[in-house]
C-alpha cells in the first residue's frame, strides 16, 4: 500500500515542466475564460453585452430590481464561484494527501472526512434544521471525524503509521457509513430520504453568496499552510527515515498536513455535498502535466481542479431542464477521460 | 360438500376395525384439512396486476405492506388493519379515529428502506397483506416472493390517482364491504367529475403554473408525470418542472425556478413556507409577489401527497379551488368536515376544524414535536 516513489522528474517531463510559470499562466487564464462562459450560459438568456452591462451597474453601485441582476450577482456568480473554490480545494487536498501518503489511490476521503461530513448532514436533515445548520453540523462532524481517526492511528505506536493512519481512516469511515446508513433507514421516506439522498450526490443548486464567503476564508487559512510548507511535504515523499535525515520531523508535519487538507476539504464539502472522484483525478492529471515535485503540483492541481468542477458545475445545471447530481458527472466524465490518459502515459506514478 | 366427505370419513372409520384405525385417523385428518382450507380459500380475486390470489371468505385481518396501502386501508376497514407502517405522531394522533391511533408500527415491507421484519408480520395473523401503489414488476415479484414465502395471500392495488375509485371499489369486494367501497368510490368519482367540468371548459394554456416545492431549501420537485406531483395535473394546473426524460424526485436550480416563474407554489414544508417571503431570492417569483404560495396541512396525512393514497382526495378539492377561485365556491370548511367524517372516522370539533383551515391558508400550528421511532 505504501511505496516510496521517486520525486525526480524524468526528462520528457522535464520539458513540459521547464516553464512552470508559464503552465500556472495558461491554466489561470484557460479557467478565468471557463468562468466567464459559465456566468453566460444558464436556464436564463444573458448575452455578453446583458453581462457587461449589468457589470457596469454593479461596480457603479447602481441599485437596480432587475432580473437580470438577481440572477447573475445572487445566483449564478456565486454559483460559479462556488464551483471554483470547491474544485480548487479538493483537488488541492487530494493534492496533500497524495504526497503525504505516497500513494495515488489516495483521495481527500481517506481519512474519513467526506464519509463524516455526510453523517453530519444527514444528521441534521433527520433532525429537520435549517439548512444552515446542516452545513454546519456536516462541517463539524467531518473536522470530528478525522481528528477521532488521527487520535485512534496516534493512540497505536508501531512501525508504520501511515499504515495504522489509512486502516483507521478505513475503519471510522465504514462506521460513520453504517450509521448514516441507519438515518436513512429511520428518515421520513417522503421528505428526508430524498434529500438525504440529493445531498449525499452532491450539488451546487442551492448554493447562496454567503455560503461561498463563508468557505472561502476557511479553504484559504488551510490552503496557507500547505504553501508555506510545500518544500518540507516534498522531502516527506521520500519517506519518514530520509525526511529526518535531512531534518524534517515527519509525524509533526504530517499532522499539520492532514489538519490543513481537511479543513480545506470539510469547508467546502459542507456547502456542495459529497463529490468524489475529483480530488483523485485531478491530481494525478496534474502530475503528468508538471511532475511530482509538490511545490508546482499544488498550484496545477488548484487551477486544473477548479476548471474541472466548473465545467461539470456548468452541464450539471444546463444539460438537463432539471438539476444532474454533480457526483454523478465528475465520475461519469472524470472515468473515461482519466482512463484514457492512463492508456496512453507511458510513465509510471510518482 | 367437504361437510359431507367428513361425514362420510367418520362413517367409514366407525365400522373399520382396529388394525384400520391409523387410517381412520389419517382419514379424519385430511376431512378436517380440507373443511380448513374450504373456508380458507373460499374466494379467488384478481389484483391490479391480473394475479389470481386465493382470499379467505372473511377476512379479519390486514397487513398494509406500505403508508399508501395503510391510509386506503384505513379509510376503507380500519377494523382490520393489523397496526400501522410508522409510528402516528402527535399532530397526526389527535386526527386518527381514537380506537385505530395506537395500533403497532409494524414497519414497511416493500420500497426503499424496507423495515418490517417478516415475522413480525407472521405474529399479527394476517388474513391478507395488502400493498397499494405502483403496479411494477419490482412490486409483482415482490408480492409472489413474500405470498410464496409466508403462505398468506398478497394483494396489489393500482395506485394512480385516476385509478382511486377503482382501487377503493377492488378493496371493497376484497375485504367483503363492497358498500362501503361503493360509497367512497361515488365521492371521489363526484370530485373527479366537478373537476372534469371545470377543465373542460380551460385551455391548456389558461390554466395556471404551478411549482411543487419540496425539501428543505423547496429545490426539490417532482416532474410531470411523477406520482409526487400528479396531482397537479389532476387539479388543473400545469407542473412547470417538466423535464423531458426524467422521472420522479428531482433537484431544480433557484436560476430554474426564477425562469419559469410558476403562478402558483404549492408546499407543505412548513420551514421551507415560513421562509420563502423574506427569502430575497424567492420574493422576485411571481407566485410570492402575488402571495399565491399555498401550505398544505399534513395531519393525519398530507392533503396533497405524503403519502401518495386516498388521502390526496381532499387536497384535489383545495387545489381546485385555490387554482380556480370562482369555479368552487362551496365551503372549504363543510368539505373537510364532511371528508374527515367518511374517509377518517372522526367527527371533527369546531376547534380542529379551525386550525385545519387556517394551516390550509397558511397558518400551521406550531410544530408539536413527535416522538419518533
Amino acid at each position: 500500500m505504501v511505496q516510496g516513489t521517486s520525486p525526480i522528474p524524468t526528462a520528457a517531463r522535464e520539458t513540459l515542466s521547464s516553464h512552470p510559470v508559464a503552465t500556472l499562466a495558461s491554466l489561470a487564464a484557460l479557467l478565468l475564460l471557463l468562468m466567464l462562459g459559465a456566468a453566460l450560459v444558464g436556464a436564463y438568456p444573458i448575452t455578453l453585452g446583458d453581462f457587461m452591462a449589468a457589470l457596469g451597474r454593479q461596480l457603479t453601485g447602481e441599485v437596480t430590481k432587475e432580473k437580470i441582476d438577481t440572477i447573475l450577482f445572487d445566483i449564478r456568480l456565486p454559483r460559479v464561484f462556488a464551483a471554483v473554490v470547491v474544485g480548487a480545494a479538493i483537488a488541492a487536498a487530494g493534492a496533500a494527501y497524495q504526497t503525504l501518503f505516497r500513494n495515488p489511490l489516495v483521495s481527500p476521503d481517506i481519512l474519513g472526512v467526506s464519509t463524516g461530513a455526510g453523517l453530519g448532514a444527514v444528521l441534521g436533515i433527520f433532525l429537520s434544521l435549517p439548512v444552515a445548520a446542516i452545513q454546519l453540523s456536516a462541517f463539524v462532524v467531518g473536522l470530528a471525524t478525522v481528528g477521532l481517526v488521527y487520535g485512534i492511528a496516534s493512540l497505536v505506536h508501531g512501525r508504520e503509521p501511515i499504515l495504522v493512519l489509512v486502516l483507521a481512516g478505513v475503519v471510522v469511515g465504514s462506521l460513520a457509513g453504517a450509521a448514516i446508513s441507519l438515518l436513512k433507514i429511520l428518515a421520513d421516506p417522503y421528505d428526508q430520504l430524498p434529500a438525504i439522498v440529493f445531498w449525499l450526490l452532491g450539488s451546487l443548486s442551492a448554493i447562496r453568496k454567503g455560503e461561498v464567503w463563508a468557505a472561502v476564508p476557511l479553504v484559504l487559512i488551510g490552503l496557507f499552510p500547505l504553501v508555506l510548507l510545500r518544500w518540507r511535504i516534498n522531502v516527506l515523499s521520500l519517506g519518514d527515515e530520509e525526511a529526518k535525515a535531512l531534518g524534517v520531523e515527519a509525524g509533526r508535519l504530517r499532522l499539520f498536513v492532514i489538519a490543513a487538507a481537511t479543513l480545506i476539504t470539510a469547508s467546502v464539502v459542507a456547502i456542495s455535498g459529497v463529490i468524489g472522484w475529483v480530488g483523485l483525478v485531478i491530481p494525478h492529471i496534474a502530475r503528468m502535466a508538471v511532475g511530482p515535485s509538490f511545490d508546482r503540483l499544488l498550484p496545477t492541481a488548484t487551477l486544473l481542479g477548479a476548471s474541472y468542477m466548473l465545467i461539470v458545475d456548468t452541464l450539471a445545471r444546463t444539460m438537463a431542464r432539471t438539476e444532474v447530481p454533480i457526483g454523478i458527472l465528475t465520475a461519469m466524465i472524470g472515468a473515461p477521460f482519466f482512463l484514457w490518459l492512463l492508456a496512453r502515459g507511458r510513465e509510471g506514478w510518482s | 360438500m367437504k361437510i359431507q366427505s367428513l361425514h362420510e370419513a367418520l362413517a367409514t372409520s366407525q365400522c373399520s376395525s382396529g388394525l384400520i384405525r391409523g387410517l381412520r385417523h389419517a382419514a379424519v385428518a385430511t376431512a378436517v384439512l380440507l373443511l380448513a382450507m374450504a373456508t380458507a380459500k373460499a374466494r379467488t380475486v384478481t389484483d391490479s396486476a391480473s394475479r389470481k390470489v386465493d382470499v379467505p371468505d372473511r377476512v379479519e385481518r390486514v397487513f398494509a405492506a406500505g403508508p399508501p396501502a395503510s391510509i386506503l386501508l384505513y379509510v376503507l376497514a380500519p377494523q382490520v388493519m393489523t397496526g400501522w407502517p410508522d409510528p402516528p405522531t402527535v399532530e397526526e394522533r389527535s386526527l386518527i379515529a381514537e380506537k385505530y391511533r395506537d395500533l403497532p408500527a409494524l414497519g414497511r415491507l416493500t420500497g426503499r428502506g424496507g423495515t418490517a421484519n417478516l415475522e413480525v408480520v407472521l405474529k399479527t395473523k394476517p388474513d391478507l397483506i395488502l400493498d397499494f401503489g405502483a403496479i411494477r414488476e419490482t412490486y409483482v415479484s415482490l408480492a409472489d416472493n413474500v405470498q410464496e414465502q409466508t403462505k398468506i395471500p398478497y394483494v396489489l392495488i393500482d395506485g394512480r390517482f385516476e385509478a382511486t375509485p377503482a382501487a377503493l371499489r377492488l378493496l371493497g369486494d376484497v375485504l367483503g364491504a363492497s358498500e362501503r367501497g361503493e360509497q367512497l368510490a361515488k365521492y371521489v368519482e363526484a370530485t373527479f367529475a366537478q373537476i372534469d367540468a371545470v377543465l373542460a371548459a380551460t385551455l391548456i394554456d389558461k390554466r395556471p403554473r404551478v411549482y411543487l416545492a419540496r425539501g428543505p431549501d423547496g429545490l426539490e420537485t417532482g416532474v410531470v408525470g411523477s406520482i409526487n406531483t400528479e396531482i397537479i395535473e389532476r387539479a388543473g394546473g400545469r407542473n412547470v418542472a417538466d423535464a423531458v426524460g426524467q422521472k420522479g424526485l428531482v433537484r431544480a436550480s433557484m436560476e430554474q425556478v426564477i425562469v419559469a416563474d410558476p403562478e402558483i407554489i404549492i408546499t407543505w414544508d412548513r420551514n421551507f413556507f415560513d421562509r420563502i417571503f423574506r427569502d430575497p431570492l424567492w420574493v422576485g417569483i411571481r407566485a410570492v409577489r402575488e402571495h399565491r404560495v399555498y401550505l398544505a396541512p399534513t395531519a393525519p396525512f398530507g392533503w396533497i401527497d405524503r403519502p401518495p393514497s386516498v388521502n390526496r382526495v381532499i387536497g384535489l378539492r383545495w387545489l381546485a379551488g385555490l387554482f380556480y377561485p370562482d369555479k368552487f365556491p362551496e365551503e372549504l370548511r363543510e368539505i373537510t368536515r364532511t371528508y374527515y367524517h367518511l374517509f377518517y372516522h372522526v367527527d371533527l370539533t369546531e376547534p380542529q376544524l379551525d386550525t385545519l383551515i387556517a394551516w390550509s391558508k397558511g397558518q400551521a400550528p406550531s410544530r408539536q414535536q413527535p416522538a419518533r421511532r
